[in-house]
């Protein structure tokens, strides 16, 4: 038999561990009734996570470094979270893990270097400047740069049609007008 | 003229970058440890809680470290090949029991077959997290030197046995 727990765990997920008493509603309450106070837990839980229950440090400093951290590190399993979003068991490791290195008095960047170590750059969110993720990083100032120089000769050539287009214009309109002060000069005016 | 090609090359381009993203695993991420020495533990083994292994012990041969668990779906459907595999001989087998109940993995051994010559516990992951273990299985290959050589992430198939392991090993075999 399993059951839903809540309290205790940061995730809805089944265990084997037997319910508070609470959670085991009484029969006249009815389904319904049982789905709303299941719902309406989440919702505290959401609360009381978002309320920051994280542990708990000697100084600030450290709890600083433990929320940068556990934010700038990906969960590898489910890849667009970092390991303080997510509640997969590989994420709770790893931020026991950076828990007990800035207990132990490890800096920011020991930690990410030891993350590195062993699960590549692709652990960071923020990752380093390299070779290999040169692309990464200068790829969109490439496509932008290219984006300006496309508008910019699109614009140009626009512009030199429009005018053109203008020239034309007041030419053909010149023509017309001399061509008529002519035929005038010619016959003489009519009126 | 370049009116009817600039929208063909644009669409080239954009034809490859999808190709490519179609036959790219963003859920394999290559390991750093490919050629460097495998990370040093001390675990006790599965089937002798007190005695314990550290890759030290391993030094001069070639072995197979596979990350494996009960509870795990995917290494079940790996196990017979891991078994035939075993019988072949061409390597140590050892198993990284992740994560699991040596009750339930001692269960699980003995009604699937062991194709392990020692499975070591990690009953808290990290032996898992110091060798970059990020889901199981996966499978490790590690040379004489005790140098990580290879990296599987998922479940082995018969195919990557005939085409990857056994080559990969036959090779390493042979350097001294």
């Amino acid at each position: 038999m399993k059951y839903l727990s809540i309290i205790g765990n940061r995730s809805l997920r089944c265990s084997r561990q037997p319910l508070p008493a609470l959670l085991y509603l009484p029969h006249p309450w009815g389904r319904t009734s049982c789905i709303l106070a299941v719902v309406f837990l989440l919702v505290l839980s959401g609360i009381a996570y978002a309320a920051g229950v994280s542990p708990q440090f000697a100084n600030p400093e450290q709890q600083e470094a433990y929320e940068t951290l556990t934010s700038e590190l990906r969960c590898l399993v489910c890849q667009n979270q970092t390991i303080a979003d997510s509640n997969a068991e590989l994420a709770a490791d790893l931020r026991r893990q950076v828990y007990e290195m800035l207990q132990q008095g490890k800096s920011k960047q020991d930690i990410a270097q030891f993350m590195t170590d062993r699960y590549g750059d692709f652990v960071l969110y923020n990752p380093p400047f390299k070779l290999k993720t040169g692309v990464l990083w200068l790829g969109p100032v490439a496509f932008l740069l290219i984006g300006l120089v496309v508008v910019f000769l699109f614009v140009r050539r626009k512009k030199a049609e429009s005018t053109m287009h203008a020239h034309a214009e007041h030419g053909n309109e010149n023509a017309e007008k001399l061509a008529k002060i002519r035929s005038l000069l010619e016959k003489g005016d009519p009126s | 003229m370049l009116k009817y090609i600039l929208p063909l090359v644009l669409f080239s381009v954009l034809a490859v970058f999808l190709a490519l993203g179609l036959n790219l695993h963003p859920s394999e991420i290559p390991s750093p440890l490919i050629n460097k020495p495998a990370p040093a533990f001390s675990a006790s083994k599965l089937q002798a809680p007190e005695e314990k292994l550290s890759p030290a012990d391993l030094k001069g041969k070639v072995w197979l470290f596979n990350v494996w668990a009960s509870w795990c779906a995917s290494c079940r459907s790996e196990h017979p090949i891991l078994n035939q595999l075993a019988r072949q001989k061409a390597a140590i087998i050892v198993g990284l029991n992740y994560k699991d109940e040596p009750i339930a993995a001692k269960g699980w051994l003995a009604q699937l077959g062991n194709p392990y010559d020692v499975s070591i516990l990690d009953q808290d992951g990290r032996i898992g997290i110091d060798w970059g273990v990020y889901g199981v299985p996966e499978t490790f290959v590690i040379d004489k030197q005790g140098v990580v050589r290879y990296k599987h992430t998922g479940p082995v198939t018969p195919d990557d046995v005939q085409q990857v392991f056994l080559p990969l090993i036959a090779k390493l075999q042979a350097e001294n």
